[in-house]
This record gives C-alpha cells, sequence and structure tokens, in this order.
C-alpha cells in the first residue's frame, strides 16, 4: 500500500525513469551494467484501474445503501446526499492537494514522518509516463493509476465517518467539517501509515517513510488509515453533537433492511478492489488476499448470526450483513499478510467483540452512535489490526514480513517475533486513535461554535430530506 | 340494513372473500388497518436496538347487507376467518339509514 515515484529531485542523479532499480544497484558497486527502468506490466495496469472502480462502488452506491437503508424514510436522502457529496468534494482535493500531502516524501524536516510535501501540488510532475512503486522490486505501475487507486480511498473514509450522526448533522457544516477532516486528519495518517519509497529506494533511503511505516506497523489495506480513523472521528462527532432528538423514547428502526443487504453486498464485492488491490500489483499474494477477504467475511457473517440466536433467539439479516462488514474491516489490515485459515478465525473472532460493543457497551454508555460506526469500524479495525501482527506469521500460515533492506527483498530468517509485532500494532492504532480521536474533536468543535453541526429540533423531526435537501426519497 | 364491520387476520381476507360471495354479498370495503387487543405485538431487535411494537396488522372490511342476510353473512365470516387463537378479530354491526348508488341514484336496498 505505498508507493515510490521516480518524478523528484532524486531523479536528477541517474534521469530519466532508471532510478528505482538503477539507485541500488549502483550503491551495490558491483553492477556492471545498469538494469533497464521497469515499466508497468498491463495486467497489473488493468487490475488496478478495475480495483479502483471496485473501491468506488464501495462508497456509492455500497455504503450508501447500507447506511441509507437503516435510517428512517424522512432521512435517506440526507445520508445518500452526504456519502455521494462527500465522494465528490474529497476526490477533487485528493488531486489538487491530498496526493501530494499522503504520498511524497516530507523531505528531511521534524515533521516529514507526519506528512507529505506540497511537491506534487495539483498533480505537478506526474505523467502517464511516471511510474509508481509496488511491493515487489522491479514492477510499477502508473503513478496516474496509483493516484486515482488511493483517491478511492481518501473518498471512502469520510463517508464512513456520517453514520455515526446520522439523522441530525447540518449538511453544509458536515461538508466543510469534512474539507478540514481530510486534511488535518487523513491526509496526514495515509502518510504516517503507507509512505515509503519503495522496495528498491527503500535501502538507499531508509528514514524516508511515514512514523507508523518506520516502527513496522503492517496495514495491507487500511485498517488504521481507513476503519479505526473513521470509527473514533465518527464516536467523537456523535458525543459533540448529541443524541437524535428521542432517542431512547421514540421507535427508530431501520426504514429499508432490502437497500442496507443490498449496500452490504456490494461492500463485499467491492472489497476486493480495496484488499486485493491493495497489493498494487496482480499476482500470488493479490489472490491470497482475495481470498482472505471473502472467508474472512463469510467466517464473521456466521459468528455474528450465532451470537445474536444465542443472546437474542433469532438470527437476523441485519446480524448477518453487520457481521460481514465487521469482518471485511477486520480482515482489511490482514489480507495481504494472513491466509486464509488465520483470516477465518479472525472472521470468528471479530464479530462477537463487535457485537458486545454496539449492543452492551453502547446502552451501558447511552451514547448514540447511529449506525455503530465506532462498533463495527474502530472496534473490528482494532480487531484486525492487533491480530495482523499474529496471523502474519509463517508459521500461521501468514505470508511472513518482508525484508526490504535487502533486494530483491527476501523473508528474514529471524523467528517471526510475535510479541513485538503485536506491540508494534498496537503501537499504530494507539497512533491513530490520538491523532484522529484529538484531531476529529477539535474540528468538530470549531465548525461547531462557527457554523452549528446540528439542525433544528423541528427541522430534525420533519425529516432532513425536506428540510435540508428539499426533496423526499419516495413518492407514492 | 346492517353495516357489518369485521376486522380480520389479513391472511384470511381470500377465505372469507369466497364465502362471502356464495352467500350472495356483492361488496365489501378493504382496510389495511392496525391495532390492539388481547393479541400482544411482536418484538424487533436492530442489533442493540430492541423495539415492541404494541399494534397488530389487521384487514378491516365494511360491508353493507339488507337486514334479512346480515345474520348469515355475519356467521359466515366468523367460521372462515376463524383459526381459533388469540387475535382472529371481532365483528360489529351497525344500523345503515340510508345508500346511494351514485352511477344510478337509486337508493337503500336496490343501491347495494
Amino acid at each position: 500500500m505505498n508507493r515510490k515515484t521516480v518524478t523528484g529531485a532524486s531523479l536528477a542523479l541517474l534521469g530519466g525513469a532508471a532510478l528505482l532499480i538503477a539507485g541500488p544497484a549502483l550503491a551495490q558497486a558491483t553492477a556492471a551494467v545498469t538494469p533497464p527502468a521497469p515499466v508497468p506490466n498491463k495486467g497489473d495496469t488493468s487490475w488496478m484501474l478495475v480495483s479502483t472502480a471496485l473501491v468506488l462502488m464501495m462508497s456509492v452506491p455500497g455504503l450508501a445503501l447500507f447506511y441509507g437503508g437503516l435510517v428512517r424514510t424522512k432521512n435517506m436522502l440526507s445520508v445518500l446526499t452526504q456519502v455521494f457529496m462527500i465522494v465528490a468534494i474529497v476526490s477533487l482535493l485528493w488531486v489538487t492537494y491530498g496526493y501530494s500531502m499522503a504520498f511524497t516524501s516530507g523531505g528531511t524536516g521534524a515533521l516529514a514522518p507526519f506528512v507529505g510535501s506540497f511537491d506534487k501540488l495539483f498533480l505537478k510532475g506526474v505523467t502517464s509516463d511516471s511510474v509508481a512503486a509496488t511491493f515487489s522490486n522491479g514492477v510499477v505501475i502508473p503513478e496516474y493509476v496509483y493516484v486515482a487507486f488511493q483517491m478511492t480511498f481518501a473518498c471512502i473514509t469520510p463517508a464512513l465517518i456520517i453514520g455515526a450522526f446520522a439523522e441530525r448533522v447540518k449538511f453544509s457544516a458536515l461538508m466543510v467539517f469534512m474539507v478540514l477532516w481530510v486534511t488535518v486528519v487523513y491526509f496526514p495518517i495515509a502518510h504516517m501509515v503507507w509512505y515509503w519509497p519503495g522496495p528498491d529506494a527503500l535501502k538507499a533511503a531508509p528514514t524516508d517513510v511515514g512514523k507508523a511505516f518506520s516502527w513496522g506497523v503492517l496495514d495491507f489495506a487500511g485498517g488504521t488509515v481507513v476503519h479505526i480513523n473513521a470509527g473514533i472521528a465518527g464516536l467523537v462527532g456523535c458525543l459533540i453533537i448529541g443524541k437524535r432528538t428521542g432517542h431512547g423514547k421514540e421507535a427508530m428502526p431501520p426504514h429499508s433492511l432490502v437497500m442496507t443487504m443490498i449496500g452490504a453486498s456490494l461492500l463485499w464485492v467491492g472489497w476486493f478492489g480495496f484488499n486485493a488491490g491493495s497489493n498494487l500489483e496482480s499476482n500470488g499474494v493479490t489472490g491470497v488476499a482475495f481470498l482472505n477477504t471473502f472467508v474472512a467475511t463469510s467466517a464473521a457473517a456466521v459468528s455474528w448470526v450465532l451470537v445474536e440466536h444465542l443472546a437474542k433467539g433469532k438470527p437476523s439479516l441485519l446480524g448477518g450483513v453487520t457481521g460481514a462488514v465487521a469482518g471485511l474491516v477486520a480482515v482489511t489490515p490482514a489480507s495481504g499478510y494472513a491466509g486464509p485459515m488465520g483470516s477465518i478465525v479472525l472472521g470468528l473472532l471479530v464479530s462477537p467483540v463487535c457485537y458486545f460493543f454496539c449492543t452492551f457497551v453502547k446502552d451501558k454508555f447511552k451514547y448514540d452512535d447511529a449506525l455503530d460506526v465506532f462498533g463495527v469500524h474502530c472496534i473490528g479495525g482494532i480487531v484486525g489490526a492487533i491480530l495482523t501482527g499474529v496471523l502474519a506469521a509463517p508459521a500461521l500460515g501468514g505470508q511472513g514480513i518482508l525484508d526490504y533492506t535487502v533486494i530483491p527483498a527476501v523473508l528474514p530468517k529471524a523467528p517471526y517475533d510475535y510479541v513485538g509485532q503485536v506491540i508494534t500494532q498496537c503501537k499504530g492504532v494507539l497512533l491513530t486513535l490520538a491523532w484522529s480521536g484529538i484531531g476529529s474533536a477539535i474540528l468538530f468543535f470549531l465548525v461547531d461554535k462557527t457554523m452549528g453541526l446540528r439542525p433544528t429540533v423541528d427541522a430534525e423531526r420533519e425529516g432532513l430530506d425536506i428540510t435540508e435537501h428539499g426533496e423526499r426519497a419516495y413518492n407514492y | 340494513m346492517k353495516l357489518i364491520i369485521a376486522v380480520i387476520k389479513p391472511f384470511k381476507l381470500d377465505e372469507v372473500r369466497e364465502a362471502l360471495t356464495t352467500v350472495g354479498v356483492q361488496g365489501m370495503t378493504v382496510s389495511e388497518v392496525k391495532g390492539f387487543g388481547r393479541q400482544k405485538g411482536q418484538t424487533e431487535i436492530y442489533r442493540g436496538a430492541e423495539y415492541t411494537t404494541n399494534m397488530v396488522p389487521k384487514l378491516k372490511l365494511e360491508i353493507v347487507v339488507d337486514d334479512a342476510v346480515a345474520a348469515q353473512v355475519i356467521e359466515t365470516i366468523q367460521q372462515t376467518a376463524h383459526t381459533g387463537s388469540i387475535g382472529d378479530g371481532k365483528i360489529f354491526t351497525l344500523e345503515v339509514t340510508g345508500a346511494v348508488r351514485i352511477r344510478t341514484g337509486e337508493t337503500n336496498e336496490t343501491a347495494l
């Protein structure tokens, strides 16, 4: 989930696109001839374009319908509009400055481990010839494809947040919040967890990596960057905005679990692009990430329904699809590191934990996380992030952690350090919780004090579709 | 003339309608309604949230008939809508003082 581009200052040394291989080769001083610069493979490029479109499908319509079905009829369009417009706005921010903040080197300053530079503002220097690194030595993809793929991640993450305070937020204030949030929270966290110069250049520039990456945090497709990040922001948001009017007194059942099921299923399909696409090329690891994504989801759907059956007496559709989403969330950081059997264990374990948070903990502390963004995404993300540190072990069928300080990268000979890796994973989780939790709290506070986050009680009772958007979801 | 109002279980509609046709009833009005009686509502659970619905969906039939057949119609409804469990519904009878067929202007029994 990281990349290296060939444009920029280091290019001056060698010129052209020769540096990915040439840099390390010169450093070794043994290469008689400079190997040719790697060029993108058509299969890899095609797969990444398909993956990019799949991840967009997760947001619209997948997530929008998943969330939309869960709210009351009068707020259906507000949820759909929020998701749709967040995707549109964030994609513009991404190509304007987000990509540059997340995926360029921060140089050598004190902020470098936390955020990139503005070197690629407006995609400056990105051309149809520039390339981005993958996880394999000598394999690259077109940088435009990489920009587009990562863009879809930036689009879905803020959209996930809105479920926590659905049915009670002002659209205009929310859009302003989201612009600030991706700038202050998402782009830096993506840089901290995912930025590195790529497998061919890491040896020459071992410190040119994001903060969490430098600790060795494993996050294949965004357990921390996307799910813990959005989940904790959602919790902070629902606490600051407050409960829905009538919460706990009036029934607020989902208006269409049919749409929720359609949305969850689109998420499942789209998630193959999210997880398997995060390998950035099309090979065996992509295959295992694909399979892990499939079976962890199935296992989590099964375990949620079983727990629910035991606790409440009936297996529900909403339980099944919620479990599936929890499984998808949990396998996200592990998808390219674990093996299929490990992923099944992960899926079986995550649902009971999320169930506990969505029922018992939420009741106990009486916060109105309307669509369980915290209970499913943050908690599921934490379970996945921590267990990734265990399931990556080759002894458990995992892929192991490649040593990129040698070229080509190899699996280290030393035995897998379970305790050390789990501690590292926890550090990544805490960093994300702290950065996103504090950053989101400040931003919610600022927007609330200036614009006001909540509509009036009357508007909320009338429904946000009419009062915020002037239309109804269903006219019949 | 009598107005017979019957509140019945929704799945019994076809059976009741068929039986009423055989005893000569030529029309009725059916509405979907909700209400409560001795039958308890259902508990719905959405993840953590539990809602007890104390209103049960029923169908309300309204039939106006000649005094002469009222007793037979009531008996037919009672027998066909019957399952023996709580929630089978109720039948009410009211006097009707007038009826008009809008198309022809016919009144009372001839309008039924």
